[in-house]
């Protein structure tokens, strides 16, 4: 199965950026552990949701804003793609994201081929 | 003792398609086929007999007509690649020993990825046999809405890669509460009055039982919904609620209560003090006359602990209340933040009354009643309340 592993961080930024200079070595330790870990590809590190534009096209016109897209509570943070055997070694790996402990969480989706 | 079709299509059902699920990876392949199969059986067996073996005749069958499906299906196969298993189709299954997977089965359809209600539904269709329309009933809803979450959960399992096993070691005890939280759902559900769904749930809890037999938590939870259920002719008088001190001991179902207290022991045995142990416990004291209060208000301690639930702290103020007096249990009722339940007023309110503090207990009926829509404990409340109405306090 693969998988696209969507993060977001919640309060994660902020809870990480309180740590101690240890704590926020080993939140590191932690990502580059994850994307080191067999059946992942690692997403490109994104950057921050107020740099983001959202782009939308009503009536074949391109409408153009600032921001990430608002029908969502929270951007998405980062992502990555996981090749797994099934939904639980997807949910071990998600567990270890330092996001989904600090007040944010890791969204699973398996990806579909539709075509 | 006469085995009826329905008693062996009853057992075989969860086992065949567990068996075919596992066999063909696809819940709507397995669930037709073994459809199939069964309705083959109804109609021909009652004519010509029940084989010799009709677990292998049912399995045999059943896998026939998946593969018999596939074959049909193979371009519709091919273009939506909606099926791996087709070349394990080929592959012949062992024809008289089968292997019992319904450990696996109930394991995925109460897999934590899939929504409670789902879990729940899912369950009792490939387990329980339950067909959809039955399983609407039960739970109140149209049968189009049950349809479409079966449907939704099944698609999940699929799309989202939940596996069909028994879980590793480091996740067993994690899942196995969730099943165990999924079966006793289902009692509770019937506990209101629809005894099918609570007979369902100890069926499914003696399976599990069965397939388990080293767990203490499910022998605690089957000894705990059999030591329940042998109250239920006694709970309601003419449809009306009545309170375990009042309820006529001679109709209990000793039957059950024997059955509920062998399955506690051997939980007891195997070293289970979990918190189904622990209520199951508690129940069997309950069914005891006089009753140890001393000793439910000690394990009430214990599962409060445990569970960290003010829930268990009201219970054990009721406890404490009949070893040390009401005015002990109010001090502890008085302790919980529960105001919004309905438990916590009546109970307040029953305490409150023996003190012959009328006024108080007048106002927490009240605020009891507020939170009851049910129809037999609303007039409970009531009653209460009415008796209450000519007196004037005392305390």
């Amino acid at each position: 199965m693969k998988y696209i592993m969507l993060i977001y961080q919640g309060a994660a930024l902020e809870r990480q950026a309180a740590l101690s200079e240890e704590e926020q070595k080993q939140v590191y330790a932690d990502y580059q552990g994850i994307n080191q870990t067999p059946g992942v590809t690692p997403g490109l590190p994104m950057g921050l949701p107020e740099n983001a534009t959202t782009v939308r096209v009503e009536g074949g016109k391109t409408l153009t804003t600032d921001g990430p897209f608002v029908g969502m509570k929270e951007a998405v943070g980062g992502w990555f793609i996981l090749e797994a055997d099934d939904l639980d070694a997807a949910i071990e790996v998600a567990s270890r994201v330092p996001a989904a402990r600090y007040g944010g969480a890791v969204e699973i989706r398996p990806s579909e081929v539709y075509w | 003792m006469v085995t009826t079709l329905e008693q062996i299509f009853r057992e075989e059902w969860g086992r065949v398609l567990a068996v075919l699920v596992g066999f063909f990876g696809d819940f709507d392949l397995a669930e037709e086929a073994a459809q199939e199969a069964f309705a083959i059986a109804a109609d021909r067996w009652p004519r010509d007999g029940i084989p010799s073996n009709p677990r292998a005749w049912l399995m045999t069958t059943a896998r026939n007509r998946a593969t018999d499906r596939i074959r049909r299906d193979r371009a519709l196969v091919a273009r939506f690649g909606l099926l791996v298993a087709d070349d394990r189709a080929e592959v012949p299954m062992n024809a008289t020993i089968f292997p019992d997977e319904r450990l696996e089965l109930i394991f995925t359809c109460c897999h934590p990825a899939l929504a409670v209600d789902a879990q729940v539904a899912l369950t009792l269709r490939t387990l329980g046999g339950l067909t959809t329309d039955e399983i609407a009933r039960a739970f109140l809803v149209p049968e189009r809405t049950m349809a479409q979450r079966l449907v939704r959960a099944k698609r999940k399992i699929k799309a989202a890669g939940i596996p069909f096993r028994v879980p590793p070691v480091h996740l067993l005890r994690e899942r196995l509460d969730a099943v165990l939280a999924v079966v006793y759902l289902i009692f509770n559900e019937g506990y209101g009055g629809r005894d099918e769904l609570a007979a369902e749930a100890i069926w499914l809890a003696r399976a599990l039982a069965e397939l388990l037999p080293d767990d203490p938590e499910v022998h605690g939870l089957l000894a705990l919904m059999l030591l329940h259920d042998s109250r239920r002719e006694t709970r309601f008088s003419d449809g009306e609620l009545v309170l375990l001190g009042d309820q006529n001991r001679s109709r209990w179902n000793t039957e059950q209560i024997a059955a509920g207290r062998a399955e506690l022991d051997r939980a007891l045995a195997l070293g289970g003090r979990g918190p189904y142990v622990l209520q199951a416990a508690i129940a069997s004291l309950h069914a005891e006359t006089p009753c140890d209060w001393a000793q439910i208000a000690a394990l009430y301690g214990q599962l409060a602990r445990l569970t960290g639930s003010p829930v268990v702290e009201l219970n054990r103020a009721i406890a404490i209340a009949e070893t040390e007096g009401p005015e002990a249990g109010l001090r502890i009722v008085d302790e919980l933040g529960l105001h919004d339940f309905r438990y916590l007023h009546s109970t307040r309110a029953e305490l409150l009354r023996r003190l012959g503090r009328t006024d108080e207990a007048r106002d927490a009926y009240r605020r009891a009643r507020q939170l009851t829509d049910d129809g037999a404990e609303r007039r409970f409340l009531e009653r209460r309340l009415t008796e209450l109405a000519g007196m004037t306090d005392s305390g």
